[in-house]
């Protein structure tokens, strides 16, 4: 047998590091603070915003109210067969996430996803109970003692409390909050209710407490390809190393601007060293900038050398700068080599075109639904009558959906060939003989029809028909289409 | 196999024993956690065929069946729709027909009744067949198209052999004292009726004959008789053919279309449920 040394394989799982970001202040994360602060009232608040639409209805402004399948929002009702506006939404929201990162890179991940808010929240709290990084750090590796054992089920508690609401917040976009809120505080809420808010509860207290970075790590797919979004001219958090290295002490000559601190280290919320370049880890939330930002303030140093930044600019920084050695010199070719950022190019107009269209058929198709709908459905067995005089009549299922709440009548007129009557089962007739239908507020109303075509009438084996709806000003409010069909001569 | 397995150097692994040109396969053992999923599987069939009915002719201890939790759940159901059911035993067809509540429920159920028990003949819309099977959907009605009417036709039947079912029998003419020229001269004449024939010599002809022999069951210009249960003939629609060959058929052989009294094996609210339902499928008369 070969002596060949036996190689242990991967591990498949890496060991979870805990990170302990410390906390830090600046223009980025008053941004990020602002932001969280919208989102989440948002959030929390939207489910309470009242809209009143009449008695019998719900006046929550926002709700999907699955158990009588309609969704409300604001003034909007939509119906089932109208969910392709939530899906051409969902497009929309798409587009406008791929697009605002081939501009700006990880906004999305940095600032406005849901797991970066939670996390940043959570930490605050963490930071607020426990201390910031060296307290933590210390208390972690030291001995167990009671303070510690304090503060930690203090923090916890303030997780659950907070992922409590978060849960309950999510099930009131599905039922009337102040409702739901009673019945989940006095045990009245179903099973399905306590069901949903302790899953969402637990994912909150999970996910923001202990998987944080994991998440965008292992978990997220948007990490993986949003790489197609960005390119050269995407702005991205940079070290710009071309001013910082070689690092050094700050005593000692001849470095460039970086005094290797570690702050950029130390204050990032998934640990990474964003001065070895770009890396999937990085969420692009810019906490190192800030972190940067303060240190060189304090060295009287120009700020920026950690900045969202092209990697076009820096590749012309890089190669303006390199024939310098560290010094204010280097610095000044390297910032003027820099090019204003390039918005307008092929990926971001393909975007914009693309969100135009989509915006515009959306928009098109929203303001043009229809709130009265009349489906007209040809019965197949059988699919016309011989009647003992000799006519032929054919029999039509007629389906009248009115999506508002006026309990409208209208009158059914038939557009066709010449000589065809109409009648509808048990409806009543105008002063005219014409049958009215009565909408039911909300609902589908079904009724028959009767198309005859009389003995002697010659036609087509099928002929198209058009069955209008008209109200009380003779406007034809619905249409719908079918055929008449007689034996085959 | 007792052979000792072969390993592999790399990783120590034990081999398949196959060797494709110099390429062989790991036997890497199953994962514990798939192993013993596997045989809690068992040991959960085990348990199963135990408590279940598994193997042929054996019961389970829980004693289970499939036909007795149908049964069960049809006692449910049943009892669910009790009251409606009552109710619309109680209430005569046109009291249904009028009332929404009753009607909605009538016209659901009654498409089910019809689809298992009379479909078969009638139709799935109720547009019957050629062949001695009636149009239900027309307004040419044999034994009358009120929601009375209907109802009793339901009820007894056709030509069943019980005393009160509905029809009479038709002779057959061919041995009832008519040639079988004078047959084709009546069928001619009743063709002229609805103004379908061709031959008005051989209709002045079977005229004589079909007030001889016709008229009593079928009406002088052959209107039909609906306590008889004897069609119309001077319209469009016909339970056998219209044209001339059908017709001779039809009056030297005879016809007799038969259909089961429905008293016996319906329920009588289900009955009311299909005469509502019948009489809406587009020739009910009131």
């Amino acid at each position: 047998m070969p002596d060949i040394a036996i190689q242990d394989p991967p591990p498949l799982y890496a060991a979870h590091r805990k990170i302990y970001p410390r906390a830090v202040k600046g223009r980025v994360r008053s941004i990020k603070w602002i932001v969280l602060i919208v989102l989440l009232s948002i959030y929390y608040i939207v489910p309470w915003i009242r809209w009143d639409r009449g008695p019998g209805v719900p006046n929550q402004a926002v709700l999907a109210d699955i158990g009588n399948a309609r969704l409300f929002f604001f003034w909007v009702e939509l119906w089932p067969q109208e969910i392709y506006f939530l899906t051409g939404f969902l497009i929309l929201c798409a587009i406008g996430l791929f697009a605002a990162t081939s501009l700006f890179g990880r906004v999305w991940c940095g600032f406005t996803c849901p797991q970066t808010v939670w996390t940043d929240l959570f930490m605050w709290i963490e930071r607020k109970i426990e201390g910031d990084r060296n307290a933590r750090i210390k208390r972690d590796a030291g001995p167990a003692s009671a303070d510690r054992t304090r503060r930690r089920l203090a923090k916890h508690a303030a997780w659950i409390v907070i992922a409590m609401a978060t849960g309950g917040a999510w099930i009131m976009y599905f039922q009337d909050a102040p409702t739901v809120v009673v019945d989940l505080l006095t045990g009245g809420a179903s099973a399905q209710t306590y069901f949903f808010f302790g899953l969402f509860t637990l994912t909150t207290y999970g996910l923001a407490g202990f998987a944080r970075e994991q998440v965008c790590t292992y978990m997220c797919p948007w990490p993986r390809f949003q790489g197609a979004m960005l390119d050269r001219d995407s702005l991205v958090v940079t070290y710009r190393d071309w001013r910082g290295e070689p690092r050094g002490k700050l005593k000692e000559a001849g470095h460039g601007d970086c005094i290797d601190c570690g702050a950029c280290v130390h204050v990032c919320p998934t640990g990474v060293d964003i001065r070895l370049g770009q890396q999937l880890e990085c969420i692009g939330c810019g906490l190192c900038v800030d972190a940067c930002d303060e240190v060189m303030g304090k060295l009287d140093r120009p700020q920026g050398l950690i900045a969202f930044e092209t990697l076009a600019n820096l590749a012309a920084s890089t190669a303006a700068a390199a024939r310098f050695a560290p010094s204010p010199a280097r610095l000044q070719a390297g910032m003027e080599a820099r090019r204003p950022l390039h918005i307008i190019r092929p990926r971001t107009l393909m975007y914009a075109g693309v969100l135009s269209v989509v915006v515009a058929i959306m928009l098109g198709a929203f303001l043009l639904r229809d709130t009265l709908t009349l489906t007209v459905l040809a019965e197949r067995a059988p699919p016309y009558v011989l009647l003992s005089d000799g006519s032929i009549r054919n029999a039509y299922t007629l389906k009248l959906a009115d999506k508002t709440r006026d309990a409208g009548r209208f009158v059914l007129v038939l557009d066709g060939p010449h000589g065809l009557a109409l009648t509808v089962q048990d409806a009543e007739a105008d002063a005219q003989g014409r049958p009215i239908l009565p909408a039911r507020p909300d609902a589908v109303a079904t009724f028959r029809a009767f198309v005859v075509s009389p003995p002697g009438r010659h036609g087509d084996d099928s002929e198209r028909l058009r069955f209008r709806l008209q109200d009380a000003s003779g406007h034809v409010v619905a249409s719908g289409s079918s055929v008449f069909l007689r034996p085959h001569h | 196999m007792a052979k000792t397995p072969e390993r592999d150097p790399h990783s120590g692994t034990a081999t398949t024993g196959h060797d494709w040109d110099g390429i062989t396969e790991l036997d890497t053992p199953m994962p514990a956690w798939w192993l013993y999923t596997f045989y809690a599987c068992i040991a959960f069939a085990v348990v199963w065929m135990v408590l279940f009915p598994s193997l042929p002719y054996v019961r389970g201890l829980l004693g289970y069946t499939a036909r007795a939790d149908f049964a069960a759940s049809m006692e449910v159901q049943t009892a669910r729709i009790a009251p409606m059911m009552a109710r619309l035993r109680e209430a005569t067809p046109e009291a249904i027909a009028a009332n929404p509540e009753l009607r909605g429920f009538a016209l659901a159920g009654g498409r089910i009744a019809f689809a298992t028990n009379c479909a078969g003949c009638h139709g799935s819309g109720g547009q019957g067949a050629l062949g001695g099977f009636p149009s239900l959907a027309d307004d040419d009605w044999l034994y009358g198209g009120s929601f009375a009417d209907i109802h009793k036709t339901i009820a007894v039947g056709v030509r069943n052999g019980d005393a009160d079912a509905r029809g009479i029998a038709m002779p057959a003419y061919i041995s009832a004292g008519l040639t079988l020229p004078q047959i084709g001269d009546v069928a001619d004449y009743v063709m002229s009726l609805s103004g379908t024939g061709t031959d008005p010599a051989a209709a002045a002809r079977g005229a004589p004959l079909f007030a001889a022999n016709c008229v009593a069951c079928h009406g002088e210009r052959g209107e039909g008789n609906r306590d008889l249960g004897a069609p119309r003939l001077n319209d469009r629609i016909w339970l056998y053919g219209g044209d001339k060959a059908s017709l001779v058929q039809t009056i030297a052989y005879s016809r007799a279309g038969v259909m089961p009294a429905w008293a016996g094996r319906l329920d009588p609210a289900m009955i009311n449920m299909l005469t509502v339902y019948v009489h809406a499928l587009g020739g009910g008369e009131r």
